[in-house]
């Protein structure tokens, strides 16, 4: 069943156009991959689905209803959170304070403080330590953790891999596997291909704001990813 | 010996101080707005205390259990009708819409009330000491007062660090969008915060008013003094507003001592030499909330 | 496609309009002793003081974004220097007004020191506080008459209506030198970087604007002005005193003027004045009513219609009586060949 439906979405910023009708769709409990290069748009695609966007309210429906356009604060009362883009963890919040604002808007789920903490066990070690103290990984896993808090029946992960070192996303692309096992379904955007590619049961490659290639991993070629990738 | 009573009544006016200052620097945490009509808005309080006071006879400890809620609801509509419309505008709007509030609070307060002074009278309490011993006395009011400041300032050191709304306040103060991904709305949220402001603003009107006379002008010198109190305690610090409350109160008491004209400038001037000596105040700390 | 030819334009036919408009109005306000009365002059003093401290808030606030609440500090002091010059050192009172607007200025390089410290909202109380300041050390020195103020005694042995003709020729001098000096400032090269300032600060900097320096300059200049309409104010009115020199409603009628006006445009201020004064007129009887009025009106200005009355009036109808802009008007020279490329895809 299809959780989330995005069509014909094109989006600006003040005069500049970032997104040409781009559509995209994610299934529930699937997990998606939206790869691209640097300003290809991916984020700004993120963002509106998460409601810090814009966008008419048809061009994005979650769950059958039209979202478009809704603030980001009620599309998370819906189940739809966004981990952003550079992991934007509270300084002023302890680990776990930032976790515990995670989950602000109480929805009932699976995932509570002790579970995040069993996936992410460093976490729990250093749960009273302000949350800007851990390092890039660390802090990339307590910006999921403080996603998952808030029990998303849609999560959408932004360029998670930035700027971390390749064992570090490792470990990240397998509590993303875990996650995914446990039946949320999962938008991740990463620049880094090979680990995701894997994980996905659909991928879109966003190319200068339009999609350039879409359909099943499985079915497509290296030598295919990379002309839609890099447009040669 | 004289001189400690004088630094005895500046400590205990610190807590009257705290409690102007303490709203002011919830906001300014918060949302990043300095309301000009903070002074006003505790005058205001003062004043509907009186009004309470003369209609429902009651001692003016008691209209609190009115005031402070009736002060609150009015934050939270001056924030979600005139305040949350600003937003997103630059630091201008707000500056200008609140000091339009204060002169509209002002003369309005003006037209109703006329231009006499009013005092609320608890009924002997303000006038009562507790002796110290070796000739050490201090008025049980303002004793009273610094308890209540200090009371407060517990209370919203609590919920700013144990309760959800006030992990969404730091939250919000540390970076409003993220925290709106967090599923926290933050027009409600600042609305809470303005409501939490107006509360204790008035309590400290009503605290005003028992121990002096005031008048529709009164304000803006609240304004000034929270402000003061703040800069000096070091902005982001709660309990160094309570500091900074207190050495403005025994500047101005001092001062006061050693020429009845200078009480206050003495204040201004302690102000002026912590902003050029050590501009971050006292105690200054990273985290920016109150 | 051939390339389009492109010319700067600053002039529009508003604006040549509203040039043969001033110098009209100021051949009528050149004649007016010769038929209007002595309060009318009164009253034009009095337009024209409000209107130059408008003027100079706007610089402040519109242009260099400081929104300062403590301008009155310049209006108590610009009075007060005009008394101690022309009583205690024999200076001549008009001579004095320009003086006083210097002493202003001096004023004003150690009070930014001060202000400077802070931004934004922290910045308007702080330089209220320090108008506080100013006020309590005045109304506690004897030489300046405490609280109780001084009067200006040495346009005593004048006439009553030589002294009233020579303060209105002054006024108007002051309101066309003031007006002159700022429209002139925004056209040029400093106006521009200070436009840009206005609009972002870091960017400016790298476009190599001085930020400090300019808004520094800025504020003594505005100090500047702002004293020297505080000398012609109590020229006009004798009698000063810490309460009234220095009282935040010098702050608060420039504010609404601006604010209802139109902040960041030098037609605003105008209109703003002259709405002032009609509403004063007409609230008169009714006390604090008319302030409350005009309280209401900023505000209900700067949540709809942020740009005031002239900025509503100017974007409906393109005007610019005062063009401190620059227009870009291009031709498109028609090309005889068509275009070789298709539409261009993608991004």
């Amino acid at each position: 069943m299809t959780l989330l439906s995005v069509r014909g979405l094109s989006a600006f910023y003040g005069s500049f156009q970032a997104l040409f009708d781009v559509s995209l769709e994610a299934g529930e409990g699937e997990t998606v991959a939206v790869i691209g290069a640097n300003g290809a748009g991916k984020t700004t695609v993120l963002r509106t689905i998460a409601g810090v966007l814009p966008a008419p309210a048809s061009a994005v429906r979650f769950d059958g209803a039209p979202v478009g356009g809704r603030s980001a604060h009620e599309l998370v009362d819906r189940g739809v959170v966004l981990v952003p883009e550079g992991r934007r963890i509270f300084p002023s919040l302890s680990v776990e304070e930032n976790l515990q604002v995670g989950a602000y808007r109480a929805r009932s789920g699976r995932w509570t403080l002790a579970r995040v903490y069993e996936l992410f066990p460093v976490l729990g070690a250093r749960r009273r330590q302000p949350g800007t103290n851990l390092s890039g990984g660390e802090q990339q896993m307590l910006a999921i953790g403080r996603g998952l808090m808030s029990n998303p029946r849609l999560l959408l992960v932004d360029e998670i891999s930035l700027g971390l070192a390749p064992l570090v996303v490792q470990d990240l692309y397998r509590v993303v596997r875990t996650i995914a096992g446990e039946g949320t379904t999962t938008l991740v955007v990463d620049q880094n291909v090979s680990q995701i590619l894997p994980l996905a049961q659909r991928v879109y490659c966003l190319r200068k704001g339009t999609v350039s290639l879409e359909g099943r991993p499985a079915e497509l070629t290296r030598a295919r990813i990379a002309a839609a990738y890099f447009g040669v | 010996m004289a001189w400690l009573d004088t630094i005895l009544q500046g400590l205990l006016l610190g807590g009257l101080y705290a409690l102007f200052a303490t709203g002011l620097s919830l906001i300014f945490g918060v949302m990043r707005i300095v309301n000009l009509a903070h002074g006003d808005l505790s005058i205001l309080a003062a004043f509907l205390a009186v009004v309470a006071v003369e209609a429902l006879g009651w001692n003016p400890f008691l209209v609190l259990i009115l005031v402070v809620p009736l002060m609150a609801a009015v934050g939270y509509a001056l924030q979600m009708l005139v305040l949350n419309r600003l937003l997103g505008r630059g630091i201008l709007p707000p500056i200008l819409v609140t000091f339009g509030l204060s002169i509209i609070i002002q003369n309005a307060l003006l037209e109703t009330f006329s231009a006499d002074s009013r005092r609320l009278n608890p009924g002997g309490i303000e006038t009562a000491s507790l002796s110290l011993g070796s000739g050490l006395a201090i008025g049980w009011f303002p004793f009273i007062t610094l308890v209540v400041a200090v009371l407060i300032l517990v209370g919203l050191q609590l919920v700013i660090s144990r309760m959800s709304v006030g992990r969404a306040f730091r939250a919000t103060s540390d970076d409003q969008e993220t925290a709106e991904l967090m599923g926290i709305d933050n027009r409600q949220l600042y609305g809470a915060a303005m409501a939490l402001s107006l509360g204790i603003v008035a309590v400290a009107g009503v605290f005003l008013g028992i121990r002096t006379t005031f008048t529709f002008s009164s304000g803006p010198d609240r304004l000034l003094f929270a402000f003061e109190a703040v800069i000096i305690g070091g902005m982001g610090s709660l309990w160094g507003t309570l500091v900074g409350g207190a050495l403005l109160g025994i500047a101005q008491t001092v001062g006061a001592k050693l020429s009845p004209g200078w009480g206050i400038l003495t204040g201004h001037l302690v102000f002026l030499a912590v902003l050029l000596l050590r501009p971050h105040g006292l105690f200054a700390r990273a985290r920016r909330v109150a | 496609m051939e390339p389009a030819a492109v010319r700067i334009e600053r002039t529009t036919p508003a604006s040549r309009i509203g040039a043969v408009g001033a110098v009209l109005v100021l051949i009528v306000l050149l004649s007016l002793p010769a038929w209007g009365g002595p309060s009318t002059m009164r009253i034009l003093v009095e337009f024209i003081a409000l209107l130059v401290l408008a003027q100079m808030w706007n610089l402040l606030a519109g242009y260099a974004g400081l929104v300062s609440i403590g301008q009155q500090a310049y209006v108590g002091l610009g009075g007060y220097a005009l008394i101690v010059l022309a009583d205690d050192l024999g200076v001549n009172p008009f001579l004095a007004v320009p003086l006083a607007g210097l002493a202003a200025a001096a004023f004003a390089l150690p009070t930014a020191a001060i202000v400077f410290r802070f931004h934004g909202g922290y910045f308007a109380v702080g330089t209220w506080a320090v108008a506080e300041v100013y006020r309590l050390l005045i109304a506690n020195t004897p030489a300046l008459g405490r609280g109780s103020g001084r009067t200006l005694k040495a346009v005593f042995p004048l006439a009553r209506e030589s002294r009233e003709l020579t303060t209105y020729f002054l006024a108007l001098a002051i309101g066309v030198a003031a007006l002159g000096a700022v429209y002139a400032f925004l056209r040029s090269r400093y106006g521009l970087g200070l436009m840009a300032i206005r609009d972002s600060e870091p960017a400016s900097e790298t476009l190599g604007v001085d930020v400090f320096r300019t808004k520094l300059a800025v504020y003594v200049a505005v100090a500047f002005g702002t004293g020297l309409t505080g000398g012609l104010i109590y020229l006009n009115l004798l009698r000063i005193s810490p309460d009234a020199g220095f009282s935040i409603s010098w702050t608060a009628y420039t504010i609404f003027i601006v604010v209802i006006g139109g902040l960041g445009s030098l037609e605003g201020p105008l209109i703003g004045t002259a709405l002032f004064f009609l509403v004063r007129e007409f609230l008169s009887d009714y006390g604090a009513w008319y302030m409350i009025l005009l309280g209401t009106l900023a505000v209900g200005v700067m949540l709809a219609y942020p740009q005031g009355l002239w900025g509503m009036l100017a974007e409906r109808w393109d005007l610019r009586f005062f063009p401190v802009g620059r227009r870009v008007s291009v031709e498109r020279v028609p090309s005889p060949c068509p275009s070789p490329q298709g539409r261009e895809g993608g991004a």
